[in-house]
């Protein structure tokens, strides 16, 4: 087992829309943070891993660090969709793990503003003049919608319904409970893209956008950017008493992607990537989802994180609806899940969510999350899933050496 | 006559009833309808192409409100398990559109419409499925709007 990777310092951006700010304003925003929070400045940085998604080929991270200090340290720019951000922190993690940094910053960073249905179509509805096959299927015009449902709320939502056919117990109206938590924890996170709580009557009558995901069961987009400080357990022991009792060690840090499904170019497989990862990093971290004192995952739609109850193995298997339906995922249930409000009200800005997860977790187990603090948090899991597919899942625990 | 032409090439519409032929690998039987370089299962080139059933059972479903421009909505959108392998995604045609009537689908068949005319009059054919026989119950679309 290699040497445990420590938190040292982590910050995020309130998620919203910012036209007034560009991306480099907010991942300097968040990197600055992470550093002062750690107590470091740029100059003790020795890599910096970069996530973003829609402006992936610009250099991200190289065009960063003329914001906040060029120190000619390595850049790895990453995207892995959804995933972005925990495959930047998996990077910082593994650049310490094999020996070449001692300290490393990982930042996911986002402008979208309001982006609407994210297409999986880089050209929806688009029709040539001449109809010529092209492509890996012979495609003659772009297909989303016309053989079946393409866009992203429509790809979670059918994967929901799958569920509910595999397993009982699970209607609409587990996926509006879910709705109903993440809006209602939101209303204490002051860095949420949304802080109102709906009634479930009023999440019930939202609009349809693919069944059973209405408008209050998907995730905005927005901006916003979050970055996290990782160093060596021997950089930490060189730390002050007060950056060591700060420190949050990562017990666990795993990336999968989706192994071979019969159906996965009918409908991405979600689940298996998921539990493989959450396998690892249970085995990795040496605890169990019994041990977990609060679990951050993906939330992109309603349907997702029902699934993710059962591929995370916070309740038994094929017993999500009965999670949600005994109130066990709330603040003050048995195992709080997406206390921040979620990607369903907190915001999704696609390549910050994954630290933003991170954010999260470590500031209960630091016991500094105000009135959203889970009283007592020792150990928490953060979880991320990029179609694609990437999964992502991180367990961190509270305690120096 | 009007040309037509499958909207995608695992479609095969030029001899007799519609169908769909998949790529199956010659390692592992694993059927794909995009074209790959190498077994997705044990990584070994060579496949050979597969007729497949024009029968099957939905997996899974949604109802779709929104989509691109240009998609019309709303629409019912399966995943169905094809009688003796394969598995693909499609609309859902023929019957209501509402998740309590499309929960209750269960076994469908493969049918084809016009997605498109071309500058030229050529006529985009996709497949979709319509229900095969009478429907049986099954859980997730009993409540809700759709």
């Amino acid at each position: 087992m290699a040497d445990a990777v420590w938190l040292v310092g982590v910050d995020m951006t309130p998620f919203g829309r910012f036209p007034d700010r560009d991306l480099l304003d907010l991942g300097s925003a968040a990197a600055l943070g992470a550093l002062s929070d750690a107590g470091l400045s740029i100059h003790d940085v020795d890599v910096l891993a970069a996530g973003n998604v829609f402006q992936a080929a610009s250099g991200v991270g190289q065009r960063l660090l003329q914001q906040i200090g060029q120190t000619g340290i390595p850049v790895f720019n990453v995207v892995n969709a959804c995933a972005t951000g925990a495959t930047a922190l998996r990077t910082a993690i593994m650049a310490i793990r094999a020996g070449e940094a001692e300290v490393a910053l990982a930042v996911g960073m986002e402008q979208m503003g309001k982006a609407g249905l994210l297409p999986t179509s880089l050209d929806p509805g688009w029709t040539p003049g001449t109809f010529t096959p092209a492509g890996r299927d012979g495609s003659v015009m772009d297909t989303g919608g016309v053989l079946g449902a393409a866009q992203m709320p429509a790809v979670f939502a059918t994967a929901g319904l799958e569920y509910a056919f595999r397993h009982g117990g699970v209607h609409f109206a587990q996926f509006a409970k879910v709705a109903e938590k993440n809006h209602a924890h939101s209303t204490l996170n002051p860095l949420a893209q949304y802080r109102k709580r709906f009634t479930y009557d009023e999440i019930w009558a939202a609009p349809m956008i693919a069944f059973p995901n209405n408008a209050l069961m998907c995730a905005p987009t927005g901006d916003g950017a979050a970055a996290v400080v990782v160093v060596s357990g021997e950089r930490l022991a060189s730390l002050s008493d007060e950056q060591r009792r700060r420190a949050v060690k990562i017990s666990a840090s795993v990336l999968t992607s989706d192994p071979w499904s019969d159906a996965g170019e009918a409908l991405p497989d979600f689940n298996t990537l998921t539990r493989n990862a959450a396998v690892a990093a249970y085995e990795e971290a040496g605890v169990t989802p019994a041990d977990l004192d609060l679990v951050e995952l993906h939330d992109c739609f309603a349907t997702a994180e029902l699934l993710h109850y059962d591929n995370l193995m916070l309740c038994a298997p094929g017993e999500a609806g009965r999670f949600i339906d005994e109130g066990h995922p709330w603040r003050d249930g048995t195992l709080p899940v997406n206390v921040s409000g979620g990607l369903l009200s907190k915001g999704h800005p696609v390549a910050a969510t994954g630290i933003a997860g991170i954010y999260e977790v470590a500031t209960h187990l630091r016991g500094e999350a105000g009135d959203r603090q889970i009283p007592g948090a020792t150990v928490g899991l953060a979880h991320v899933l990029g179609l694609g597919s990437s999964c992502g899942v991180h367990i961190l625990e509270r305690g120096a050496p | 006559m009007t040309a037509r032409i499958p909207i995608v090439d695992y479609l095969v519409i030029d001899d007799g009833e519609p169908y769909l032929v998949a790529h199956e690998a010659v390692g592992s039987g694993a059927l794909t309808f995009t074209r790959r370089n190498a077994d997705p299962v044990s990584g070994e080139p060579g496949f050979v192409p597969r007729r497949l059933a024009t029968t099957g059972t939905v997996r899974a479903f949604t109802v779709v409100h929104r989509d691109a421009p240009g998609v019309e909505v709303p629409y019912a959108s399966v995943v169905v398990a094809l009688d003796g392998g394969g598995v693909v995604r499609g609309r859902l045609v023929g019957t209501s559109r509402h998740p309590r009537n499309v929960a209750t689908i269960e076994r469908v068949r493969l049918t084809t419409f016009v997605a498109g005319v071309d500058d030229h009059g050529t006529e985009a054919i996709a497949f979709a499925f319509e229900p095969d026989a009478a429907g049986v119950a099954v859980a997730g679309g009993g409540d809700g709007d759709g």
